[in-house]
Order: structure tokens, then C-alpha cells, then sequence
């Protein structure tokens, strides 16, 4: 990039807000001073799906201390992420439709006393039929969830390319299996929480809030408050994580605006671990049969899928998650042949949405299972089987995405090497194996859900007479590193040490719009832009050496803190050159934008802009497993992952992305389901929903594969997501390897280990009957 | 019911008026303005709000501010001594044994409290100490890394 200068992208960089995290300085929206915020507090539905018929306020209101009450009656405007589905409101109005459902809210002066008015509230709802799992909801005769909504159902997609039926008959062996995944949640650290400041004299509305998308928190705080945008400001301060939970508007955060408003003041809307649970919007429960044909020599010639998903009370995401599912069986492998039908259901549980490898990762289980029972029963090694369908980029799959880079053959000699799967594999004795498996994930969606024309990423870089380069982005950084990695770029370009960029992110008063950290996006767009915005930068900069130094900008060396007339020793420091550059036009604002190339922004048919990007990442990864038969227990020994980011801008954060994806896959592998008796969340607790300890969490070696992807920022692709669905894979595939099991229920949690060993057992003991 | 409660916070004392069910973490945020120690769940799940009480780790959101009566309370505040990070906190910058940051400041203290009883803990003790503390982003990896490169500081 730079001639010469500092280097600053490809090198291990600590966070550049890390300091504030170690120190306890950061300031994340609960920290907030706020010493005249009033409590806010919700009333929450305690029926599955019912008719409200009365919601009596009259005492609460009248409680000393109270200073709004409000209901459904306060916000007629529907609200959802998708502009096409949009079918929630703040607070019910007329239906509920889960259990957590927000009915009502109350602001007053203290905790307690919001306590208190909501007990005050009386509510009366007449039940109506629920449905608590997919089948019963899609069953004939069913009461609607929503009257637009035959069936319940939500989205149904049918899509087939290539000839299916050909493809199974020109396979030497078909395979087909059932698979069952429990829902599961982000679990985020940070419970959420807005800050809502109204300013009743100038009709102004200001929200702090704990979101990967402050732009669409804005876009919905407009339209349900219906207030002109311009009236509001939307601030995101240091977020605990966010894995999806937090890439759409929720409920809380209209909530906290329409309480604000109608207190005329500031309202803390903290929520409960409970109610950040209920809130949800995690993976739903999903059921896949997958059926994929093979030759003898492991090349794939056929897949057909079907999913069901069980997506809650309201749209959200839904529509996108059950297209992604069938978007993402490509991309990955070459596939001459695809038949997908995937129905996404209403159901009385909360609403699901976008979480960490958003609809891809259960059907890539169910994919790489059964990649490894084709392996075996074609005598391959599931390695070779795999390079037997490996793709060559530049490629456009049948379904019209865009594969420009492609390491993912690296990415498995790189494992197979790093684990001795070779000398290893079906080696280490009863109880304990290897399996392998693969993944992928867009580096971004190629088209934004809320669709406006726009560069998809602009970042503007400020210099001012401090001489400071002041970044100013809407990417969210919430522990990805996203601020770092454009300080990084925005160094490289310039040949200047980070430490003279500075990053304000995320205050809709003074960044740009950014859609947000969601897709995997930001590294590739928003580096993109940071890149361009410094090269903007920058050219501005040897301009005013030039004139400075009296030379033709051409001639011009940028070696960072100093700039050179080439081949000369004619140099004017940094300083010098920032002061020349504003005496011609004062204080400098530079701006770089980025957009996904035409090629990349899918095909034609319905539904053909979800899983389109201009890039994708591949991940192999080896789990090393013991189980135990009596307990049912299933140990991670260690792993083994190779992801191909295409190329490493901070790799100490590529390696913590990487590790935390795998992880997060181990909890759902392992130990985390949501679960709901007559729609009542029975596990809305961190203890209850199990997340992996730091004591059972295993080594993860990370090998980082460059490819370079021609469009990425330079060369760059996603890191944060790629290699999650891979694990599930690998550790049912390393059971199989260990004690012969194949796990086709997730999470494989002791009782159901043990169960489908029993089966297991059950049925070799009819089979040797049988042979008698 | 409030009593009169002097405890010292981070090495200085002070006298509150606290109710007798206010909790630690509370009179931590809200009282004392000490918004580093943080609340993650309802109550003993997380370990995000860890804290030292005369030296041990303790959750501030199971513990009664008024429990705390002449007691030694020390946070996440307390340990950048002259505006210097501890070399814990430098770790796990360094290290990214911090990603978020929400449970690093709990993180932090239960391994401060870890390494003041041993300097030189195993991997093994390292898992021990820090099991009620839940990271939702790292892993785990990065944060054994930082607190075995911290021990080795020494």
C-alpha cells in the first residue's frame, strides 16, 4: 500500500479501546451517568397467544412516584427489520403472541416504584390456541398467528437448480438422514439497555443503546414515534457483545423512546439476564432431512434439503435466516445439482432472528454428517472426499453467487497436517476420535436489508491542525476489533503508527451511516472504505507537499511522518505537510465509500440477494473428542482450525474471532438449548441455558490461510463467523470416529448421548438376532 | 431499614447510609460512582461482577453492601496504579484476553485474586480459579494466555 512509512495492517495490534476495557473505564450503556434518569420497567405478557381485552393503568398511573404509563395504545406504527415484514409492535396491541410478550411499561422515579405500578396494572387477556413446536402451528386447521398468514406460515422457499433427479442417478451412492437442532441464543455478556433522553422543549429525542445497528434503531425510532429523523440521535456506546442478538431494532429500545417521550425526561431502561433472554432473536429450532448423492470417486452430484424452522411469534429476520439455509448448501463445495425447500414457522415463542452464522450453521451439520457417512461408505477418507469437490475460484455457483477466492484446500491440508489425522484418525482407541468438517460465510451481504441505493459504507477521515487523523465511522465495534482494524487501514494507507488515528464511531450526530456489524460486513466494506477514504486522504497530502516542496505531486514519496521529493534529499516532516494542506482549504474531511460490485449482488430469481457477497470464507477444522459410554459425556480434547480470511489485517483478531466462533459452536454442539414448557422459558438464566466454562473448553490451535480475495481490502475477507458452523460437525463426526455414534440431535447433552447409545445398542442386538 | 456503613473502597474509606438490602454491586455503581464491576445476570450466574473483600473474590451482586462494615473492597478501578495497567490488565490487553470487555473487569479480579495466592499458578489452577466467570466471546483461550503471561511477569 504505502511506499514506505509505518507499517500497521497485517501485524498483531492490541485493541485500541482495549485500555479502557482492562481498566474498568469504558463506559457501556448501563455506566451511563444518568443521576435524573427515571426507571423504566416493562409488564411483560404471561400468556403464550391471547386476545387482549382490557389493560387497566388508572392505579399505576396514579402512583405516587410514576411518571408515564403506557400501552399498545401508545404506538400504532408496526416495527420489524425487514421492510417487507413488518408485523411487531413496541407493546402488543390487541394480541400477544409469547410469553415475555411487553404489554405495557411504566417509567418512575426509582426502580422500586416502577416495580410497584407495574403490579398495579391489570391485564386481561382470553388465551387462544398456542403452538409450541413447528409441526403443530403448520397443522391443518391451526389458529393464525397473524390473519395475513396462511398456514403460519412465514416464509416458504422453493428452489432448484441443476437436474436433482439426474444428479441421484448418477451417483454411485445416495445417503440420506434426519437431523434435529435445539434452539439456541446468543447469551451475550451484556444484558440490554437504553438510555432515552427527550427533550420536550425542542420536540428532540437521544437514545444510548446496546446495538450492533444504531441506523436501523433510528430508522424504527422515527417511524414508531413518528418523529422526523433529523429530531433524533442515536449513540452506541461500548457494547458487551452482540452475536445477532442486537442487528435488528427491539422492543426495549421503542420502549425506552416512547416512555422518555411521555415522561418528558430521561428514562434507564435496563433489562433483566430474564428478559434479555426472552428477548431472543437466536437460532431457531430446526429440523433438516438432507439427502446427497456421490460418485466412487467422491465427487457430489446431487443434494437435496429440506428445513424446517420454527422462527417465533414475529417475522424479524426469518425470512432471510430460511433463505440462507438454502443460499449456503453452495459456495462451499462444486454441487452440479440442488433442490432446497425450506418453511420458516410462526410459533407462540419468542421471536428468532440473526445469530453468529446466520442460517447456515445446522445445515451445514446436517451437510457435513453426512459427507462423513458417504465417505465411509465409498471407502474414502473424508479428507480426499472433500478435495475430491473442491472449487476454483473465480467460480459463480448455481445459484448465482460469486466465488472470487477460495482457500479452502489450504485450509484442509493445513488441519489434516496440524492434528496427524493421517496417523491418528481411527487410531486412538475406544472412546476417543477425530472428525473433521467445513464451513464458510459471506463476507457481508451484498445487498442491505433496508435497501436505499447507497455506497453500502462510507467512512471520513477529519485533519485538523493537531495533526490528528480522526476516523469517523457508524461501523459498530462491539469486541470484534471493527474501530481497530479501520485505525489500521486508515495508518497503512497514510504510513503513519495507529496511534496517530483516532476512531469516533457510532454517534449519528457526527458519523456517517453505517448499516452496521451484521453479515460479517464490516472488515470487507467498511475496510474498504477506510482505504479508500485514506487514499483520498493521502492525495490530498502530496499535493500539498508538492507545493510546499515545489515539486510535481508524481515525484512525491509519502513515508508517513515525512514526505520526499523522489531520488532527492528534499523531505517536509508530516506536521508540515498536514499545516500546508490546511492553509489551502482549512480543516480536511476526506471521504472514502464502498459498494459490492454488480456481479456479486446475486441472481435474479426470488429470494437470489440472500447469501450473495462479494466474498466468502472457508474454515476446516479437526475435533479431538472423548467420550465417556457410561455418562454420556462428551469431552473436547483440543482443535485444530484453519480459516481463510484471505488476508489477516489485525491477526491477533482474526485468532480471537476464530477461537470464539469454534467456541460458540461447542456450546451449541455440546450443552446450550433454550427450552419452553407451554411456551414459559424454563432456561431464561445463565445457569439453566449452559454456556461452555473456561473449565471444559478446549485448546483451539488457529491457522490463519491467506487467499487474498482480489475485492477485499487488501485482500481481506470475514473472520468473525466462518468458522462456527464447522465445529458441530467435527465434533459429531470426531463421536462417530470415537464409538461409532452418529449424533443426529444437538445438543448432545448427556441424556441424549446416552439415548442414541442405547438405540445404537439396541438395534446391533436385533441385528445379530436376526443373523442368528 | 439504612444503617451507617463505613467500608474502604480501592484503599479509601468512606461512610454511607445504606439500606439494608442494598447490594454491593449497587452501592458500587450507583453510590460510589464505580461503574468498572458489572452486572451480567440475575444474580451469582456470570462472575461479571466480581470483586475483591479482603483480598478474596467475591460477587458483588449476592453481597450486602451493609455485610461490608469495615471491610477492604477493591475493583477493577483500583488496579492501574498510577495510571499504569497492572500487569494483569496489560495482558490481557495485549493478549486480547479482552474482546467485548464486559466480563473483563470480573475476569481480572478473579485472576488478581488468584495470583496473590499463587505466583505461579498451572494452566489447571488458572481453569479453577476463573469457572464461575463466563466469557460469551473469547473462548477462553486468550484469557488463560494473559493470565499465564501475567504470572510469568513476575
Amino acid at each position: 500500500m504505502s511506499a514506505a512509512g509505518t507499517r500497521s495492517a497485517g501485524i498483531a495490534t492490541p485493541l485500541i479501546d482495549g485500555v479502557e476495557k482492562v481498566t474498568g473505564r469504558a463506559k457501556f450503556t448501563a455506566d451511563l451517568p444518568a443521576r435524573e434518569a427515571l426507571a423504566g420497567r416493562i409488564l411483560r405478557s404471561p400468556v403464550a397467544h391471547g386476545a387482549i381485552r382490557a389493560i387497566d393503568t388508572a392505579r399505576a398511573a396514579a402512583f405516587p412516584g410514576v411518571r408515564a404509563v403506557i400501552t399498545g395504545a401508545h404506538c400504532d406504527v408496526p416495527y420489524g427489520v425487514l421492510p417487507i415484514a413488518q408485523n411487531e409492535y413496541p407493546l402488543a396491541r390487541d394480541r400477544v403472541r409469547y410469553v415475555g410478550e411487553p404489554v405495557a411499561a411504566v417509567a418512575a422515579v426509582d426502580d422500586a416504584t416502577a416495580q410497584a405500578a407495574l403490579d398495579l396494572i391489570t391485564v386481561h387477556i382470553d388465551p387462544l390456541p398456542a403452538y409450541f413446536a413447528a409441526k403443530d402451528a403448520l397443522a391443518g386447521g391451526a389458529a393464525l398467528l397473524h390473519d395475513n398468514k396462511p398456514g403460519n406460515i412465514e416464509r416458504e422457499v422453493r428452489q432448484e437448480f441443476g437436474d436433482v433427479e439426474a444428479g441421484f442417478k448418477a451417483a454411485d451412492l445416495v445417503r440420506e438422514a434426519q437431523f434435529h437442532y435445539a434452539e439456541v441464543t446468543h447469551a451475550q455478556m451484556e444484558p440490554d439497555c437504553s438510555l432515552a433522553e427527550y427533550d420536550a422543549e425542542r420536540d428532540r429525542l437521544t437514545l444510548h443503546s446496546t446495538t450492533q445497528v444504531p441506523y436501523y434503531v433510528h430508522l424504527m425510532l422515527a417511524q414508531c414515534l413518528k418523529m422526523d429523523a433529523s429530531r433524533i440521535r442515536v449513540v452506541k456506546p461500548f457494547v458487551g457483545g452482540g452475536f445477532g442478538h442486537r442487528t435488528e431494532t427491539l422492543n426495549f429500545e421503542l420502549i425506552a423512546g416512547l416512555l422518555a417521550r411521555e415522561a418528558k425526561g430521561t428514562v434507564k431502561l435496563e433489562l433483566s439476564r430474564e428478559e434479555t433472554l426472552v428477548t431472543h432473536r437466536g437460532r431457531p429450532e430446526t429440523d433438516v432431512r438432507i439427502r446427497l448423492g456421490a460418485k466412487r470417486t467422491g465427487e457430489l452430484t446431487a443434494v437435496d434439503c429440506e428445513v424446517v424452522q420454527r422462527g417465533g411469534a414475529y417475522a424479524g429476520y426469518g425470512l432471510v435466516t430460511i433463505l440462507y439455509s438454502g443460499a449456503l448448501l453452495h459456495a462451499i463445495y462444486r454441487l452440479p445439482a440442488s433442490r432446497y425447500h425450506g418453511v420458516r414457522a410462526y410459533a407462540n415463542t419468542p421471536p428468532c432472528g440473526a445469530m453468529r452464522g446466520h442460517g447456515s450453521v445446522d445445515v451445514r451439520h446436517a451437510f457435513e454428517s453426512l459427507l462423513d457417512e458417504l465417505a465411509e461408505g465409498l471407502g474414502l477418507d473424508p479428507i480426499a472426499l472433500r478435495r475430491a469437490n473442491l472449487l476454483e475460484a473465480p467460480v459463480r455457483t448455481l445459484n448465482d453467487l460469486q466465488v472470487n477466492s477460495y482457500g479452502l484446500g489450504e485450509c484442509l491440508r493445513r488441519v489434516e497436517q496440524a492434528s496427524g489425522w493421517r496417523e491418528r484418525r481411527g487410531k486412538l482407541g475406544r472412546g476417543r476420535g477425530l472428525g473433521l468438517a467445513c464451513s464458510h460465510y459471506p463476507s457481508g451481504a451484498a445487498k442491505p436489508v433496508h435497501w436505499t441505493g447507497e455506497p453500502h459504507a462510507v467512512v471520513n477521515l477529519r485533519l485538523d491542525f493537531d495533526g490528528a487523523v480522526v476516523a469517523l465511522t457508524g461501523a459498530s465495534d462491539i469486541g470484534q476489533g471493527s474501530s481497530t482494524l479501520i485505525a489500521q487501514l486508515a495508518a497503512e494507507v497514510l504510513g503513519l503508527g495507529v496511534d496517530r488515528i483516532r476512531v469516533i464511531a457510532n454517534d449519528s450526530a457526527l458519523t456517517p451511516k453505517d448499516n452496521g456489524s451484521y453479515s460479517s460486513r464490516v472488515s470487507y466494506m467498511v475496510g474498504n472504505a477506510a482505504i479508500a477514504a485514506a487514499q483520498n486522504l493521502k492525495k490530498v497530502l502530496v499535493e500539498a507537499a508538492a507545493r510546499r516542496l515545489e515539486a510535481n505531486p508524481a515525484d512525491i514519496e509519502c513515508l508517513g511522518e515525512t514526505y520526499r521529493v523522489s531520488g532527492t534529499d528534499r523531505t517536509l516532516a508530516y506536521p508540515s505537510v498536514v499545516a500546508a494542506a490546511l492553509e489551502e482549504s482549512g480543516p480536511i474531511t476526506a471521504k472514502g465509500s464502498y459498494s459490492t460490485p454488480p456481479e456479486s449482488q446475486g441472481g435474479k430469481f426470488r429470494g437470489a440477494a440472500v447469501g450473495s457477497s462479494a466474498a466468502f470464507s472457508y474454515g476446516a477444522q479437526v475435533a479431538e473428542v472423548s467420550v465417556d459410554e457410561e455418562m454420556g459425556t462428551i469431552r473436547v480434547e483440543r482443535i485444530w482450525v484453519a480459516h481463510d480470511c484471505g488476508f489477516a489485517i489485525n491477526p491477533l483478531a482474526v485468532e480471537g474471532q476464530v477461537q470464539g466462533s469454534v467456541w460458540m459452536g461447542m456450546g451449541q454442539a455440546l450443552c446450550e438449548e433454550t427450552q419452553y414448557h407451554e411456551g414459559r422459558p424454563l432456561r431464561a438464566n445463565l445457569l439453566d441455558y449452559r454456556v461452555p466454562t473456561i473449565a471444559e473448553s478446549p485448546p483451539i490451535e488457529v491457522h490463519i490461510v491467506e487467499s487474498r480475495d482480489p475485492g477485499g481490502p487488501l485482500g481481506a475477507k470475514e473472520a468473525g463467523e466462518g468458522s462456527l458452523a464447522g465445529f458441530l460437525a467435527a465434533v459429531t463426526n470426531a463421536v462417530y470416529d470415537a464409538v461409532g455414534l452418529r449424533l443426529t440431535e444437538l445438543p448432545a447433552s448427556p441424556d441424549r448421548v446416552l439415548e442414541a447409545l442405547q438405540a445404537k445398542r439396541r438395534t446391533e442386538r436385533l441385528q445379530r438376532a436376526k443373523m442368528g | 431499614m439504612k444503617r451507617l456503613v463505613s467500608v474502604s473502597i480501592n484503599g479509601r474509606r468512606r461512610e454511607d447510609a445504606v439500606a439494608d438490602n442494598l447490594l454491593l454491586l449497587d452501592y458500587l455503581r450507583e453510590l460510589a460512582g464505580l461503574t468498572g464491576t458489572k452486572r451480567g445476570c440475575d444474580g451469582g450466574e456470570c462472575g461479571a461482577c466480581t470483586v475483591l473483600i479482603d483480598g478474596e473474590p467475591r460477587l458483588a451482586c449476592l453481597t450486602l453492601a451493609a455485610s461490608c462494615e469495615g471491610r477492604e473492597v477493591e475493583t477493577v478501578e483500583a488496579l492501574a496504579a498510577g495510571g499504569r495497567l497492572s500487569r494483569l490488565q496489560r495482558a490481557f490487553h495485549e493478549k486480547l484476553g479482552a474482546q467485548c470487555g464486559y466480563c473483563t473487569p470480573g475476569m481480572i479480579m478473579a485472576a488478581e485474586a488468584l495470583l496473590r495466592r499463587n505466583a505461579s499458578p498451572t494452566e489447571a489452577h488458572i481453569r479453577e480459579a476463573l469457572s464461575g466467570n463466563i466469557c460469551r466471546c473469547t473462548g477462553y483461550v486468550k484469557i488463560i494466555e494473559s493470565v499465564q503471561a501475567a504470572s510469568r511477569e513476575e
